[in-house]
């Protein structure tokens, strides 16, 4: 018998030695490190479901392996012949009416945090802030229509108060994950527009994710949720708001740059208030945490990706599109410098900035 | 025993497509099939009912489906069930004569079935411009109403095969239960068209 | 006709004699090797996925080709594997547990087999023409229905032909067991992997016709301009999902419940034990049948469905819980008091128990809606259905091959490395999918082709990789194992593990006409029944007579071949109307055989008396 439990004790000795040393995962990325009101109710509900389910568990592995030592075959017992029993009306009676019972328990508050999740009631009563998000192959398009702001790939919200966002997709199924403040909602093609809601406790960049497979570089279509104080929020928009797509830069090369970005990539591409396009929106482009969601934010890799953004995001739209060196050079001098916002991801109190 | 002293018995027994073994499981199995099938339309009502109100243009429901049409395509249809039953009936009395001459009526009247959807079909295509791909709507309903008109298609070509088979050699414990599943197909085709009638044509009308 | 017995001579004649068999038995053995290849192919498809993950920032392959590698690996272990292996043993058992001579369909059955086979084939013939599927096993529209090249066209194709064949695999068994039961054997007496097969034949039934038309409105979609999926024409995307997943969550059924009905068996033999509570495990399987149409929502708790909705189908999932449970704390009860024998097959039983315990855990914690906002679509998603479906159904399928490998093949696979195979694959599997519950919580979406350095991924995923290979190296001994078997090992006897069920009273492997006379069923476990009252066989119910065998046939093969020609029309037809013609050849060969099928008739042939009692105790 021995020789059972001894094979499985290293296996589990070493799961247990595994997740101590994985941790619960990396800051604002985990769903183990809630930051947010949607996290942590879900994270609460996971724990409930996890001791029941854990208790559970136990008790079959009780049984298990007592059934597994008292009642092995031993030696000369090969003739022997035991009770055929039928079954047992109460045996049978607890274990059904117990799961039940345990289910029970843990339908209520499943029940409850799925609406309370879909609770819309706070948004007619004091016009919280509404962001209409939008899905793209591969990025992501953030429109503020009150505030009539648009912005891409970072998405900025003040703490401590409800964002409600209205998610579609303009190309494929895409769903939207920051997994340390909330739990996802998928943006559909089409008109079944979703709706869900971020509350977020603390400043801080957090990642986000697309979790619906949604081409090539589904896996590379990363976002960052920046949380910063209302007034600093309220800095941020007004910011925005004055952002004039017309301003002419500072530097020699980017001027010749913004020439260079009128005449290819206009196109695809708004600098301003723009709903969402073939490509991101650049408004702030120099603030943003990362190039494409995923590249760190410096010339040398914006310049890279002008010239041949496919080997960064294979299958993106931007594919094939013909600058020359010293054209993409230009583009990227006048892009960085569209920081037009004193608030940016690294001015965020205890972030993670721009890692 | 020979084959053929099992499968051509002195006294037929009255319920012939389900003497022998091959029989029963043939009647068995083919209702297990119109269970899988009643599924799939289902499936497709279900599509329907998702895209109906996805129309383009002036291509409605409202405005394309003609009852009158539909109508008589429902009476030759339900009539050709009506003369299956027949044809079943003469069957069980052994008399193969009168059940070839009622699957004859049955086969016609699906003919008449089929002629007047092809009809419809050209109507739309033509007169309305109305198509498969014109729109969400479009796709679903020739889909839908296809596929039971194919189903249809199939029957007709199921039962004339039979009819020609066994012309000569007269009614036996072999093709007894083929006879009496392909007459339960066209039941069920029936059946079908009902749904359709109501929720596409019907519905399509007042809705 | 008296040329009954099939002369095997050479490998020609051998050949000729599978295609064209409509023997349950060769059926089943064809079943298991196309199902095993499948599952080779698979499993190698999952390697190359866990090299390319096994650490961050990894180019081991492109994305594209990542996402036809997930896409191929999910399709081919679920349609290509699990299921036509599943069917391997439903043929090689079902048939001698009822104490029938064949299938009711035999044509059919080996009908069901070539159109799986040439389905298989056609859906990973697009390896070698520019590209596999690459939507995912789910293929979701609108990415499947907009995915450029002919990947997708061989997914709709190549498993609307294999979907044809499990649907006909599955009222093939249903009319089997329902008419075609020995005398005596009442529904109450059959051994519970019967019990399975029919449950799970009545899910095939009525979950496939709803693949089969979300398959229809893709390939019109694809093929021939309509606009279901198409939200700029007024199409709705997520009608794909509801029928993609009204067929795929009782497909999770399909998969798992034979494997139960499996485990039930083995429990029982080798516990020396009547299985406990018979009556509820027969009730519990008709439960979890039933309650398996009305969760498919589950898989799409974030596609929108609000709250009242999602709680519905939350709660509706939880529920399932509870016949799966009952089925637990029976097997356990069932060892409770036995004599427990650690025979190999006994030893994959006793290795699902933990492991689908904790795939069930997961699976109602995945149930609980709003907390599934986190799951789906996760890493810890990958891993519970990797628990259920490897821990249930894999290790199930091992469990019951090395069971019934003496009645499929005549030897007993050898046990020592019997159990040399079980221990790397089963520590192997824990490594590689536990610690993904945790990948996935920590922030990793499923289907993703890489992550980054500096996400806490790094060390989760290696030892997830590593757990792989060991799993691997477990399958490499079990193939060893079937190879040494058949060289070394003598031949097995009739009841090797002092049976309880009918097909232990016929010879390791059974003659073509399975029993000589129907025997007569006086209880649940007929052979134990009888070995306890001193007898050696089962008594008879008939005196010795002519049997009725059905005749081979080469059209199921030439019907599926049709079919398989058509299928490349399909596709092409897109790019060149000529294409057009390959259709109507198919479809030509099609009918034909069909044709050829009613118009011929084929009253099939009598073994005579005289030659059974020649053949003495009825060994070929």
């Amino acid at each position: 018998m021995r020789g059972w439990m001894g094979k499985l004790r290293p296996v589990f000795i070493f799961s247990v030695l595994v997740l101590f040393l994985a941790g619960c995962g990396e800051e604002n990325l985990s769903a183990l490190k809630p930051k947010g009101y949607g996290a942590d109710l879900l994270l609460d509900l996971m724990v409930i479901s996890l001791a029941i389910m854990t208790f559970v568990f136990v008790v079959v592995m009780a049984i298990y392996i007592f059934v597994l030592i008292r009642y092995r075959r031993k030696k000369g017992e090969e003739n022997y012949i035991p009770k055929q029993t039928e079954g047992n009306k109460s045996l049978e009676i607890i274990w059904t009416v117990i799961p039940v019972l345990l289910l029970l328990i843990l339908a209520v508050p499943t029940v409850q945090a799925t609406f309370d999740l879909a609770d819309e009631k706070p948004r007619e009563e004091d016009g919280s802030i509404t962001v209409e998000v939008t899905g793209n192959q591969y990025w992501w398009h953030f429109n503020y229509p009150d505030q009539e702001i648009s912005t891409s790939q970072d998405l900025y919200i003040p703490t401590g108060e409800r964002v409600y966002l209205d998610m579609k997709s303009s190309d494929v199924i895409h769903s939207f994950w920051v997994p340390s403040i909330a739990g996802k909602m998928d943006t559909n093609p089409g008109d079944n527009e979703n709706t869900m809601y971020l509350e977020a406790y603390e400043e801080g960049v957090y990642w986000g994710h697309c979790a619906e497979l949604c081409g090539q570089s589904h896996s590379l279509m990363d976002f960052r949720v920046v949380a910063v104080s209302s007034e600093e929020y309220d800095q941020w928009v007004s910011d925005m708001q004055n952002i004039d797509p017309e301003a002419t830069p500072e530097t020699a090369s980017a001027k010749d740059g913004k020439k260079a970005f009128e005449n290819s990539c206009m196109g695809c591409h708004a600098i301003g208030n723009s709903p969402a396009g073939v490509g991101p929106n650049l408004s702030n482009f120099g603030n943003r945490t990362k190039i494409a969601g995923i590249l760190d934010h410096n010339k040398e890799n914006l310049v890279d990706w002008i010239m041949d953004p496919d080997q960064f995001k294979p299958g993106n739209k931007m594919e094939g599109y013909n600058v020359s060196e010293k054209e993409a050079q230009q583009i990227a001098d006048y892009l960085m410098q569209l920081d037009h916002s004193e608030v940016t991801p690294d001015s965020v109190n205890g972030s993670s900035g721009k890692k | 025993m020979s084959h053929d002293d099992v499968l051509n018995p002195k006294h037929m027994p009255h319920d012939p497509e389900k003497a022998t073994l091959e029989g029963k499981n043939k009647f068995v199995g083919f209702w297990m099939f119109l269970g899988g099938e009643t599924v799939l339309f289902a499936s497709l009502f279900g599509t329907y009912l998702a895209l109906s109100g996805s129309t383009s243009g002036d291509n409605t429901p409202e405005n394309l489906f003609g009852l009158e049409l539909v109508f008589i395509m429902t009476m030759l249809l339900l009539t050709s069930s009506l003369t299956s039953v027949y044809a079943m009936y003469h069957m069980k009395n052994h008399d193969f004569k009168k059940m070839q001459l009622w699957l004859g009526v049955t086969v016609l009247l699906g003919l008449g079935f089929l002629g007047c959807e092809i009809y419809e079909f050209y109507h739309y295509i033509h007169e309305y411009g109305f198509t498969f791909r014109s729109s969400a709507f479009g796709s679903g309903f020739y889909t839908l109403v296809g596929f039971h008109g194919g189903h249809v298609l199939f029957g007709l070509f199921w039962i004339t095969s039979l009819m020609i088979r066994n012309q000569k050699r007269g009614l036996n414990l072999y093709n007894a239960p083929k006879f009496y599943i392909s007459s339960l197909y066209w039941h069920f085709i029936d059946v079908v068209w009902v749904f359709i009638f109501t929720v596409v044509y019907l519905l399509g009308k007042v809705g | 006709m008296s040329n009954a017995i099939v002369q095997q001579r050479g490998i020609g004649a051998m050949i000729w004699d599978y295609i064209t068999t409509v023997d349950h038995k060769k059926i089943a053995h064809l079943y298991l090797v196309a199902g095993g290849l499948f599952f080779l192919i698979g499993g190698l498809e999952a390697l190359i996925i866990r090299i390319q993950l096994m650490q961050p920032d990894s180019n081991f392959i492109s994305a594209g080709l990542y996402n036809e590698m997930i896409t191929m690996h999910g399709t081919t272990m679920i349609f290509l594997a699990a299921m036509p292996l599943i069917f391997a043993l439903m043929n090689a058992v079902v048939p001698l547990q009822i104490g029938a001579r064949d299938v009711a369909f035999p044509f059919l059955n080996s009908l069901g087999f070539w159109l799986f086979l040439f389905g298989g084939l056609l859906l990973n013939v697009s390896w070698f023409t520019g590209g596999a599927p690459d939507a995912g096993w789910t293929n979701y529209a609108p990415l499947s229905s907009t995915s450029p090249g002919h990947g997708v066209d061989y997914y709709v194709m190549g498993l609307q032909i294999a979907g044809a064949g499990t649907l006909i695999g599955g009222i093939n068994f249903l009319v089997t067991i329902i008419n075609m039961r020995a005398p005596g054997m009442t529904y109450m007496r059959m051994p519970l992997f019967t019990w399975t097969t029919f449950i799970t034949s009545v899910l095939i039934l009525f979950a496939f016709p709803a693949l089969t038309v979300g398959l229809f409105l893709m390939m019109f979609d694809r093929m021939f301009g309509s606009a279901f999926f198409d939200v700029t024409a007024g199409g709705n995307a997520i009608i794909w999902e509801h029928l993609f997943w009204i067929f795929g969550h009782p497909e999770v059924y399909i998969l798992i419940l034979p494997v139960f009905g499996a485990f039930s068996d083995i429990f029982s033999t080798f516990s020396k034990k009547r299985l406990f509570g018979y009556s509820a495990m027969v009730f519990a399987t008709v439960l979890i049948g039933f309650l398996g149409f009305m969760v498919w929502a589950h898989h799409m708790f974030t596609v929108g469905l609000g709250p009242i909705a999602n709680s519905i189908f939350a709660v509706s999932t939880m529920a399932i819980a509870v016949p799966t449970g009952i089925k637990i704390f029976n097997w356990l009860f069932t060892m409770w008091g036995g004599s427990i024998k650690l025979s190999v097959a006994m030893l994959w039983a006793l290795g699902f128990i933990p492991t689908f315990t904790i795939g069930g855990m997961t699976g109602v914690m995945l149930g609980s809606a709003a907390a599934d906002y986190q799951y789906h679509d996760t890493y810890f998603v990958v891993a519970h259905f990797h628990y259920v479906i490897v821990g249930g159904t894999v290790f199930g399928l091992f469990a019951a091959m090395h069971y019934w490998w003496p009645k499929m093949f005549g030897k007993v696979l050898n046990e020592k490395l019997g159990h040399l195979g079980f221990w790397p694959f089963f520590i192997g599997f824990h490594l590689t999918f536990f610690i993904q519950h945790f990948l996935g919580l920590m922030g990793m979406p499923r289907r993703y082709w890489t992550y980054f350095e500096g996400q806490g991924l790094a060390t989760g995923n290696l030892i997830s990789t590593i757990g792989a290979f060991l799993m691997a190296i477990g399958t490499l001994v079990f193939l060893y194992n079937v190879v040494y078997t058949a060289i070394k090992e003598p031949k097995a006897s009739a009841d090797p593990w002092d049976g309880r069920t009918l097909e232990w009273s016929l010879p390791s492997a059974p003659p073509f006409y399975n029993f000589k006379q129907t025997p007569l069923v006086r209880g649940l476990d007929p052979l134990w029944i009888e070995k306890m009252e001193g007898r050696k066989g089962i008594t008879p119910a008939e005196p010795l007579g002519d049997i009725h065998m059905p005749n081979g046939s080469i059209l199921p093969f030439l019907m599926s071949m049709g079919l398989f020609i058509a299928g490349f029309g399909f596709i092409y037809q897109v790019d060149n109307k000529l294409w057009f013609i390959a259709v109507a050849v198919g479809m030509g060969l099609f009918f034909a055989s069909m044709f050829t099928r009613s118009f011929k008739d084929d009253l099939g042939y009598h073994i005579h008396k005289e030659d059974l009692i020649e053949k003495g105790d009825g060994k070929e």
